[in-house]
């Protein structure tokens, strides 16, 4: 067993960490926002209130 | 602190969505730093197609129709400033049906070559312990997740870093192309180039034009993936102005890169060992680099070609994610992946469903195959590019809608676009005939799936969104 057997176990220990870290926060997220909140982003908002102020001025 | 400040936000009506920081340097990386690994290694399979000129010429023939890309995503994007691309370009020029399409020739393209980055980071991993004295070869499969697992968590935690990130490392494997190019050209270096030599005789063309044409196939490996700068849309903070800055830089560093990569390989390898990407030049400039003998510049390619691959899986992570959360938000898809994390602006659920299916590919089906997946759904997404652009100049000519760039010779560039597409299917043809008909079947079958079930689902009226004027004739 040299040092390249050890950055193997390293390599799946890193990638199981940032797995873990994305589902932890994935699961916190999801529990404390409603959906109608996480799912309330709308395609060109910042364009149509862009165009609104431009004609209200 | 933000977080209370988005709970409010949501209480007042206002919406979650992803966060406008980029500049036109992450447009630039985006789209370079996807591409940059052909570079790398892939485009050589064109010399082993045709030879060393067919590549050069398939270089420059994939450059000009990359090229018509780049001006035509330019313009229509410009106007069109929502995550999504092409897939949300299609929505509003054509029609839901080809948008669904496009969605997912962008997702599978992107995911597809995520995996075979994955694949690729894999295999130099082996070779870097192979080099260093490590004997019965290395398991890839833990470096192949670590890439796909911290670059996914990257994305997750938001774009700025995820993309200032891109730009540092593709500004490196730009860098160290240019450095070994003026290494070994007679312009600065020892001039070690061997082009007279290598090139004469049979092996100028050795399968004559026919060998050309086969060699336009991995010509477009040179620059595939230019036209994710448009995922940006929804996040650069200038939409009018960055985008096309930053597309239009990207090609034209492309077309430098590919054209030094090929001059600085095909004089220092001879064809047969450079056109062999499997036994042979596996990582062409790092081959080259180790032809030069000096330790520093295999340091500086072998690096570069690490970087590269990884700044690939990662803009490719990005694009694949925004077109799917862009389809969940329009109910194309359930609307679940149209979810906005709430502190990092990003289109978290949509970055973590790719997560397994980019890990299934990447550990589980043959590079080569990955790879064609890619190029072909690419391929479907630029022939729908010059149909979209000459719709879009009928319906909203330029005295409708002000553009942030106008593309010239209109309609050159789409004619051009659309008969270099035509010339790169026949070449596909040629060596993957199978792959490409029964890929054109699935998506056949899921237009059927999406026409019959899925358009039930979709809010017809809320998906067409930017504040343009009637089309003209409507």
């Amino acid at each position: 067993m040299d040092t390249w057997n050890y950055i193997e176990y390293g390599a799946w220990g890193l990638s199981a960490l940032f797995g873990l870290l994305i589902v932890i926060d994935w699961i916190k997220i999801d529990t404390t926002y409603s959906e109608e909140a996480l799912t309330s982003s709308r395609e060109g908002e910042l364009e149509a209130m862009t165009e609104k102020h431009r004609l209200e001025g | 602190m933000a977080h209370s400040e988005d709970v409010d936000h949501t209480a007042h009506g206002q919406s979650m969505g992803l966060l406008r920081v980029l500049g036109p340097a992450h447009v630039w990386a985006l789209g370079v730093g996807i591409v940059l690994v052909g570079e790398y290694m892939g485009w050589n399979f064109a010399v082993g197609k045709g030879g060393a000129y067919a590549a050069l010429i398939a270089c420059w023939f994939a450059g000009i129709l990359y090229s018509c890309v780049a001006m035509i995503d330019s313009e229509v994007t410009s106007t069109v400033a929502a995550a999504g691309g092409q897939y949300t370009q299609a929505k509003h020029i054509i029609g839901p049906l080809m948008a669904f399409n496009v969605g997912l020739y962008l997702v599978f393209a992107y995911t597809m070559l995520e995996a075979g980055n994955a694949i690729t980071l894999g295999f130099l991993v082996d070779t870097v312990a192979a080099m260093t004295g490590h004997e019965g070869g290395l398991d890839q499969r833990p470096f192949i997740v670590l890439a796909i697992m911290f670059l996914a968590w990257l994305n997750y935690r938001g774009v700025l870093a995820t993309l200032t990130f891109n730009l540092v490392i593709t500004a490196f494997a730009f860098t160290a192309i240019i450095v070994m190019f003026l290494a070994t050209s007679p312009l600065l270096g020892a001039g070690e180039m061997l082009h007279k030599d290598l090139m004469s005789g049979q092996a100028s063309l050795p399968y004559g034009w026919l060998g050309i044409l086969a060699a336009m196939h991995f010509g477009l490996w040179y620059y595939l993936g230019i036209e994710g700068t448009t995922q940006a849309a929804e996040e650069v903070r200038s939409p009018a102005r960055s985008l096309p800055f930053g597309t239009l830089a990207g090609i034209m560093t492309l077309l430098i890169a590919a054209t030094l990569t090929w001059y600085v390989c095909s004089g220092l390898l001879p064809w047969e060992y450079l056109g062999d990407g499997v036994n042979g030049a596996v990582a062409p400039l790092f081959s080259a680099a180790q032809i030069s003998g000096s330790n520093a510049l295999v340091w500086l390619l072998g690096i570069g070609t690490l970087f590269a691959t990884l700044a690939s899986a990662n803009g490719c992570i990005n694009d694949a994610s925004r077109a799917w959360f862009s389809m969940g938000r329009d109910h194309y898809l359930p609307a679940w992946f149209g979810a906005v994390h709430p502190v990092y602006r990003t289109p978290y659920r949509a970055i973590i469903f790719l997560v397994p299916i980019a890990l299934i590919f990447a550990l589980g089906a043959p590079l080569d195959q990955v790879i064609t997946f890619s190029i072909l759904s690419g391929l479907l997404g630029y022939t729908f590019m010059p149909i979209n652009m000459i719709m879009f100049r009928k319906k909203w000519p330029l005295d409708t809608i002000k553009r942030g760039y106008e593309h010239p010779l209109h309609p050159l560039p789409a004619i051009s676009l659309m008969a270099l597409c035509a010339v790169t299917y026949f070449a596909v043809f040629l060596g993957y005939g199978t792959q490409l008909i029964a890929m054109i079947g699935f998506y056949i079958v899921v237009s059927l799936w999406f026409h019959f079930w899925r358009y039930r689902f979709v809010k017809r009226a809320d998906q067409f969104t930017m504040p343009w004027p009637r089309p003209r004739g409507y």
